[in-house]
């Protein structure tokens, strides 16, 4: 599925990977923890495409394409989809017109038909019953005036939609209390399949309880330094980062 | 000291000229012509307005001015054929349609017979030699002294409508202006519409400018006087292409207890200036003001405006909305004057633009002129490139840049088209957004 070799990325002359590697497999949830600043955004950031960085060595291939050489867009077409930290506000687009508009591009990029507008509604109207998306809120413009548990449902729901490969969850965890919380994993969880991987980013054990992983990486200082099964997260909730950071060091 | 002569540019010189050549042939009474040549004599007098006059300083008519093309002679019958021929941009609005083919109105082509009890209407040639109506409103609400694009319309205009709604009628209906610029050679286009909403009545009055890329110039002005508890809407379309000069004035007079809507759309020709003068004579009303321009190449639109509140307790609201590619230069100039007695008074005024390339300018001049102490007023304008952070959200959820762009820029001019209440000619506004968009990419 997602294979990251040495990759090397900087912003601004500020170096931020620092030779990461890192394989996902089909089908599994890989969480990757670590301390602020160790790189986790960015590295969700440069799967997906963003601008802003740049990529001095190494790869990163989906099923053995690679993602690097891709626009943002030709990248969520093949199958990565990104669940912002900080989703953002799209005033003066209705949130079902840009579902709509989302979803016919991928379909178009792929050589799939349009799908029609009854089918369309149908499957967002399915989606946003199991993630308690109230209809009213498929009518407002995207995200504007959403509380941020509401903005990570939607984030969920357009994921659900889109039915991609490579799902990151970007400290998907932040702003939810614990009823959001609950229902934002339970949507992740009912995505769960053989040919659907993701790369859960956070800071906090608390949300593993809900997304078990398969696997568990600590990140520091732009790098994996440690990976284990689901019961690393429990160690690194008892004893926090210290090692790490000097280990990376 | 010896007097100082101006020295007078082609353009000027060739109107200072053409005045005197047609005026035999301008329609009206004795009075109209009176008024006519004391119009010229003021437009004389001025000049075309440079940029050392405020309201013409991002406009520099003098400087951008090379030529005027000859005053527009009745379209032959070949001519009015062939503009019938065109798309309407507002097919499928139910409205009652007139037409003006090179500033003369088509009657052939317009709805008088059609109008229901209580609205009257007129070609304005025939209402200025005739009519009661226009030669009492006719300059009242728009004083041609005030500005010297106005007096050249006062002095020159050929043709128009004049529409009365009478008291506690509602017009259900939009009135649909189009102006049809049909003629091949460029021809000067003089053309003034005059709508009196009583006490009571609602009116809605659509102008659709439009042509086929010659390089007229049209002069039009509006005049809108809206009584007591009038509800009156007005929309501007200007998609004739990409040549040519458009400068209008929309003079509007809102009574009490009023509610005044006018929203702009353009996205022609190369130069446009549209000027707005409202004033609020009536208490307790609301004037709503908004706007769209999507420039291309070297196209210069200015949107210049004046809400005067005379009286206390209006609203008045103003959103521009300025989308500008390649090297197009916009403006923005909006005045809200609060006069001593309008306590209460509630201006909000905002104008932003969109910068697509590193070529174009804009010019942002929000003013407030407050004499009274209790009011709320405030002003913004903004000027920037469209959000990197947005077009990236967008793309990751798979939308190629053209079409990220294309849905950020239909949503941010899309505030504007939101002010304007008929559905289906709000639609029609958006659908030329999404044209200028769709040639975009």
């Amino acid at each position: 599925m997602l294979e990251i070799r040495n990759l090397h990325v900087q912003i601004e002359d500020k170096k931020i990977l620092n030779g990461l590697t890192l394989t996902v497999n089909d089908g599994e949830v890989a969480a990757i923890m670590g301390p602020n600043g160790s790189g986790k955004s960015t590295l969700s950031y440069v799967i997906a495409g963003k601008e802003d960085y740049e990529v001095l060595d190494g790869e990163v291939l989906l099923d053995g394409r690679n993602l690097l050489e891709m626009d943002p867009n030709e990248r969520a077409a093949a199958g990565v989809f990104l669940a912002f930290q900080y989703p953002l506000e799209i005033p003066g687009v209705a949130t079902m017109s840009f579902l709509k508009a989302a979803l016919n591009s991928q379909r178009k990029a792929r050589g799939e038909d349009e799908l029609s507008t009854p089918e369309l509604m149908k499957r967002v109207r399915g989606a946003a019953e199991r993630l308690q998306i109230p209809q009213d809120m498929l009518k407002r413009a995207l995200n504007v005036g959403f509380s941020g548990g509401e903005k990570k449902r939607m984030e969920i729901l357009q994921m659900a939609l889109l039915e991609p490969k490579f799902c990151i969850l970007d400290e998907t965890d932040s702003g939810l209390d614990i009823d959001a919380l609950k229902i934002v994993s339970d949507g992740v969880n009912a995505l769960r399949g053989d040919k659907r991987s993701f790369l859960v980013i956070t800071h906090y054990q608390r949300l593993l309880n809900y997304i078990v992983p398969d696997t568990v990486h600590v990140m520091a200082n732009g790098r994996v330094v440690k990976s284990g099964g689901k019961e690393l997260a429990l160690e690194l909730e008892a004893n926090g980062y210290a090692d790490y950071r000097t280990q990376a060091a | 000291m010896a007097d100082v002569t101006p020295i007078r540019t082609a353009a000027e010189t060739a109107l200072a000229e053409l005045f005197p050549a047609v005026k035999g042939r301008l329609p009206g009474d004795a009075t109209i012509a009176g008024q006519r040549a004391e119009a010229f004599k003021s437009f004389v007098d001025a000049g075309l307005p440079h940029r050392r006059i405020e309201a013409y300083k991002y406009t520099d008519l003098r400087a951008l001015l090379r030529d005027v093309p000859p005053l527009a002679t009745e379209p032959s019958a070949d001519a009015v054929e062939a503009a019938r021929q065109w798309a309407d941009p507002f097919a499928g609005v139910d409205a009652l349609r007139f037409t003006i083919v090179d500033g003369h109105v088509v009657a052939g082509l317009s709805d008088f017979k059609l109008l229901p009890d209580g609205v009257e209407a007129w070609p304005l040639a025939a209402a200025l030699s005739a009519g009661p109506v226009a030669s009492g409103l006719m300059g009242r609400v728009a004083p041609a002294k005030s500005d010297p694009v106005l007096a050249l319309n006062a002095a020159l205009m050929t043709d128009g409508l004049v529409v009365r709604v009478r008291k506690d009628v509602a017009l259900d209906r939009p009135i649909l202006v189009r102006f049809l610029a049909a003629s091949g050679a460029p021809s000067l286009i003089v053309t003034r519409i005059l709508l009196v909403v009583e006490d009571g009545a609602r009116a809605t009055l659509i102008e659709s400018h439009e042509g086929a890329g010659v390089a007229h110039h049209a002069n039009t002005a509006v005049e809108i006087s809206c009584g007591d508890d009038a509800i009156v809407h007005h929309l501007r379309a200007n998609a004739s292409g990409q040549a040519g000069v458009d400068l209008s004035t929309l003079g509007v007079d809102v009574g009490g207890r009023c509610a005044f809507t006018s929203v702009a759309m353009v996205t022609a020709p190369s130069l446009s200036r549209h000027q707005i003068f409202v004033r609020c004579t009536g208490e307790h009303s609301t004037v709503t003001l908004g706007g769209g321009a999507l420039l291309k190449n070297r196209q210069h639109a200015d949107t210049t405006l004046v809400v005067d509140h005379a009286v206390p307790d209006c609203v008045s609201r103003e959103l521009y909305k300025t989308v500008l590619d390649d090297e197009a230069t916009g403006v923005f100039q909006g005045k809200i004057i609060v006069q001593q007695p309008a306590q209460k008074t509630d201006g909000k005024m905002m104008s932003q633009a969109v910068l697509l390339a590193d070529g174009p300018t804009m010019n942002n001049k929000p003013e407030l002129e407050i004499f009274a102490d209790d009011v709320q007023c405030a002003h913004g304008a903004t000027c920037g490139a469209l959000d990197d952070d947005l077009l990236f959200y967008l793309r990751a959820r798979g939308l190629p840049k053209p079409e990220a762009e294309a849905l950020m820029l239909r949503a941010f001019v899309g505030e504007a088209l939101e002010l304007v209440d008929d559905e289906a000619a709000r639609e029609r506004l958006d659908g030329m957004v999404a044209a200028w968009l769709a040639a975009r990419a």
